[in-house]
């Protein structure tokens, strides 16, 4: 989601000497003065500059169309086709797959479909669980041993189980691939900063693309099913580790560099042996990120054929079974924080390295949780066979909220939708659709001659150049209006997620037992399907641009807390110190010290909720929004490839505009607050 | 004993692990092939019912099945590749540009019509009769009060239809001009948004008016009644002159839509005696209201109400697979 990850390093600008700051005012009086006259009194002569010439568009749209049908029925490279090699690269990441499948859901089979015989049963629920908890409790003691064990209890007791499984295993093979894929392409990335510049492109298409855009030929290249689904999940999920493996080894001391040619380290043990050791807890927070992200495409995957939980979302939803819905989506949130406070557990105890066993004792005792873990899988497999309740967990013992949730929607409805409405009403009607009619009446022309000045005056010409040549691009594929649309309903979710976000962060920051609680919270929005909530508020709000904000809104919310919290925390002491000594009120000390000092993080945040705003799209559009999203949507029922991509990449380039002109915005700021090494 | 066998299946287990398939077992009955047929499973339930049943009576046959979930769109990908060979119900509304997109690569083939009509139309619950005293017949909604009593404060005074996705079609926004109607159309995104505000809309006895579908769970539980408009007929939508308005077409209802099968082409020279059978499946629209009932409603079980069916209905089934 993260066009650009937390901490990476600006590039170091040579920036030229500041230019002379009187010379700056009147070009920007001159240049906004020319917007105006040409936005108020263009239109009659110059039309062109507000609605794009239809027959001037560029043909990207066909040619991209083309392009990807030649690639899927006719690319090849002499003795094997495109489609042949993808298709080889699907059975070797489904032969992984189809072994954790059989181990957690379906149990070893013989023969295919409706004639399978099952010759082996699948782990039993109670081993699952034993195992992840006495991994829990290895990794980081009892306490964690006990969230864990919660989590998977929870997909049993709520009826959940098979689903999860399912949804784990696929889990269990895209997370891995995504992990070593990204850490690769990281390495090849620091060795060759000519590659480097050259992959961080593609990787903020990977991230910013709709999935919808390229689902099509995803399934044709790599097979409809769940390996499609892995693919497309680790497409999503991978660019966080690349970025953090680049930054991780970039950060690594010269002294470690020092130390490893000293001891005359091959340029292969340098990497494997020296680097990537040393940078092991950097890249512990990528792994973290490919946790969560391949988590978030838990229902997109459903939609191709893997099937689990995220398909229980949808068919519960379509039921207008909120309860259903919410269950199977917090089963979700319940893997998200398993498999996350698990992993970053394990990181820590790698970094302490212990080994306090005598190597000569017996396997058992130097393995006591492998052994446990295969004594309890043999036994719980065996006894199952007699017992069924030990190996599938029994309906008799499910609870359901039943129609609990639906019920407390239905009162909220039933007894608040008039206030509720009037609120809606209030904004829609005061905010919302002025400013909407005010962005789609802005000529394209101005607004890439803005960016272009933007752009130059915050990093120099390139930037200008690059951002009002997307901006151009955009107009001239005929999306203009629609990323208009598009920016407003991001732009008022992001302004409305750092009214909400700002204050949440600056009470609880510094709260250590409040601040917990807001993070298992904002966990929870970041990994629950926003389809569990948008239902919900289409009862509430109805169809429309109020609706699809509120999602966003919910959505994009965590990194505005996050980050300004994180940027609060990390002030330096002395600093507050000295202010307190000085007597400063705590009003003075937040906003002269704290806030002015986590600037830097709190345009980071804003950053990191505009990317999750836009990721957001393709949501909106399912409750009726006019935008890009909703174009790349129809794109795919029309199974319009080149349509889809259009749109879709349209998405990306209003992402890496904002990206790009925030985060040279945050060097100026870094630089002249004297942050800047 | 125990102990052996067990060790079998686990020298079994890692050899079928290892990715060597092994031969399949004797077949029931003599059929073409021994592959599983893979159908597809979108998240409605009358589709999750029709897949269901022909499966089932597939099995009877002695063919292999299996199951898959797919998405209704997305599918077309699957069935032109051969990954996935049998999708039960394509409807005309929501399928029919990405269905003759793929039967036009002539790697997909259409198995024929499932024997229900679509029924869709604009629609309002019955309690709204008494704003709108002239309902169901369409003239009623030209009245103002009457599209007032539907109106919103973004639509006022104009009433409010909330339409199908657009990725539908329906022509509802043509439809509003040609017949003169004080209404604004509104898009849901989504079937579940549609739906979802109905829900809210019954649950406060508030106005609504929208686009609903039958066969649906929502016609069974709701209260409501359709719209009669001017009957469908080809001349309406395609010539102006036909209809109450001389000068533009659809100023008349919604056709009923079909509900097609569509198959993998490959699988017609694979399992011949399969897809004749899925030729041949037929059902009713009342009778799988019914179905739709049984499970959304009565919360019965999906697969006890198949097989209920099933068995209920041998001699119709055995018919098609002869």
């Amino acid at each position: 989601m993260s066009v650009s990850s937390p901490s990476l390093p600006k590039p170091e600008g040579k920036r030229r000497a500041g230019p002379r700051w009187t010379h700056w005012h009147a070009i920007w009086v001159a240049a906004v003065l020319a917007f105006v006259l040409l936005w108020l009194f263009g239109k009659p002569f110059a039309g062109w500059a507000f609605k794009y010439p239809r027959g001037e568009q560029l043909p990207f749209r066909r040619l991209i169309g083309e392009f990807m049908k030649w690639l899927v029925d006719e690319a090849s490279f002499g003795l094997f086709s495109f489609t042949e090699l993808t298709r080889f690269i699907a059975a070797v990441i489904d032969f992984p797959y189809r072994i954790a499948l059989s181990l957690l859901s379906t149990g070893f089979l013989q023969g295919q479909g409706s004639d399978a015989v099952q010759i082996l049963p699948p782990v039993s629920w109670i081993a699952v669980i034993a195992m992840f908890t006495m991994l829990g409790f290895y990794a980081g003691g009892r306490r964690l041993a006990l969230v864990v064990g919660l989590c998977f209890g929870f997909l049993a007791l709520f009826g959940q189980w098979n689903n999860a499984m399912i949804t784990l295993a696929s889990i269990l093979i895209a997370v891995p691939l995504g992990v070593v894929g990204g850490l690769v392409l990281g390495i090849a990335g620091y060795r060759w900063p000519m590659f480097a510049v050259f992959l961080k492109p593609v990787l903020d298409l990977m991230q910013t693309v709709p999935v919808f855009a390229y689902l099509v030929p995803i399934l044709f290249l790599f097979g409809f099913g769940p390996t499609a689904a892995v693919v497309a999940t680790i497409i999503y999920a991978l660019p966080p580790m690349t970025r953090i493996s680049m930054l991780a080894l970039g950060q690594v001391p010269g002294e470690v560099h020092d130390l490893g040619r000293m001891v005359g380290c091959t340029s292969r043990q340098m990497t494997w042996r020296v680097l990537v050791p040393s940078a092991m807890h950097g890249l512990m927070v990528g792994v973290n990120q490919v946790i969560m992200l391949a988590l978030n495409m838990v229902i997109i995957a459903s939609m191709i054929g893997a099937g689990g939980l995220g398909f229980e979302v949808l068919a519960a939803l379509r039921r207008l079974d909120i309860g259903k819905g919410l269950e199977a989506g917090l089963a979700i949130v319940a893997l998200a924080i398993a498999l996350d406070r698990l992993s970053q557990a394990l990181a820590r105890r790698a970094q302490k390295h212990e080994h306090k066993t005598a190597a000569n004792a017996g396997f058992v005792a130097r393995n006591p949780y492998t052994s446990a873990s295969v004594a309890l899988i043999v036994f719980t497999g065996i006894v199952g066979l007699a017992i069924p309740a030990l190996q599938t967990y029994p309906e008799a013992w499910q609870v359901s909220t039943g129609t609990f949730w639906g019920e407390v929607v239905r009162w909220i409805n039933v007894n608040f939708f008039d206030q509720l409405e009037a609120v809606k009403n209030a904004l829609l009607l005061n905010v919302m659709i002025p400013f909407k009619r005010f962005l789609l009446g802005l000529p394209w022309l101005g607004v890439t001659g803005l960016l272009l000045l933007t752009g130059y005056s915050l990093g120099g010409l390139r930037l200008g150049l690059l951002v009002a040549t997307l901006a151009y691009l955009i107009a001239a594929t005929g999306q203009w209006e629609k990323a208009m649309i598009t920016v407003y309903l991001c732009g008022i979710s992001v302004i409305l997620a750092c009214i909400l976000g700002f204050p949440i962060a600056i009470l609880t920051a510094e709260r250590a037992r409040l601040w917990n609680w807001v993070q298992v919270i904002i966990d929870t929005l970041q990994t629950l399907p926003s389809f569990v909530y948008l239902m919900p508020a289409v009862m509430l709000f109805r169809v429309g641009d109020f609706t699809a904000t509120i999602a966003v809104v919910a959505y994009a919310v965590a990194p505005a807390i996050r980050y300004t919290a994180h940027g609060l925390r990390h002030v330096d002491p002395q600093l507050i110190e000295a202010g307190t000594a000085a007597g400063c009120t705590p009003w003075q000390l937040l906003t002269k010290i704290k806030l002015k000092l986590a600037l830097p993080e709190i345009i980071l945040g804003i950053n990191q909720t505009i990317m999750l705003a836009l990721s957001m799209l393709v949501i909106t559009a399912l409750v009726g929004t006019r935008d890009l999203g909703q174009e790349v949507y129809i794109a795919l029922t029309k199974a319009d490839t080149g349509r889809g991509l259009v749109a879709g990449i349209s998405v990306a380039f209003i992402a890496i505009i904002a990206d790009r002109l925030i985060s040279a915005g945050a060097d100026r700021l870094r630089a002249r607050l004297g942050l800047k090494h | 004993m125990l102990k052996f066998t067990f060790l079998r299946s686990l020298a079994v287990a890692a050899l079928a692990a290892a990715g060597l398939a092994l031969a399949p077992l004797p077949a029931s009955a003599e059929v073409e092939s021994k592959d599983p047929i893979k159908l597809t499973l979108h998240d409605w339930t009358g589709q999750l019912i029709t897949t269901r049943i022909m499966g089932e009576v597939l099995k009877q046959a002695g063919y292999n099945v299996e199951y898959v979930q797919a998405d209704y769109i997305a599918q077309f990908a699957g069935l032109e590749s051969g990954d996935l060979h049998i999708a039960m119900e394509m409807w005309e509304t929501t399928g029919k540009d990405a269905m003759e997109a793929s039967l036009q690569t002539g790697k997909t083939v259409d198995l024929g019509e499932t024997g229900m009509d679509a029924k869709e139309e604009w629609w309002y619950p019955t309690y709204m009769k008494e704003k709108c005293p002239g309902l169901p017949n369409w003239e009623a909604l030209k009245d103002e009060k009457c599209a007032e009593a539907f109106s919103t404060a973004e639509t006022a005074p104009k009433g409010r239809y909330l339409g199908g996705p657009v990725t539908w079609g329906g022509f509802d926004d043509e439809r509003v001009e040609a017949l003169d109607l004080p209404f604004e159309v509104i898009h849901a995104g989504t079937d579940a948004a549609l739906f979802a505000e109905l829900e809210s809309a019954y649950q406060r006895k508030a106005p609504i008016m929208l686009w609903v579908y039958a066969p649906h769970w929502a016609v069974a539980k709701y209260e409501g009644e359709w719209v009669e408009f001017p009957e469908y007929t080809d001349a309406c939508y395609k010539d102006p002159a036909w209809g109450g308005n001389p000068d533009m077409a659809y100023d008349c209802g919604k056709p009923f839509g079909w509900i097609k099968k569509v198959g993998w082409k490959g699988g017609e020279d694979k399992w011949p005696g399969a897809y004749k059978a899925i030729r041949n499946f037929t059902i009713k629209n009342d009778e799988m209201s019914q179905l739709i009932v049984n499970v959304d409603l009565d919360g019965q079980k999906l697969e006890d109400v198949v097989a209920a069916w099933v068995k209920a209905n041998a001699d119709r089934w055995k018919a098609w697979l002869n």
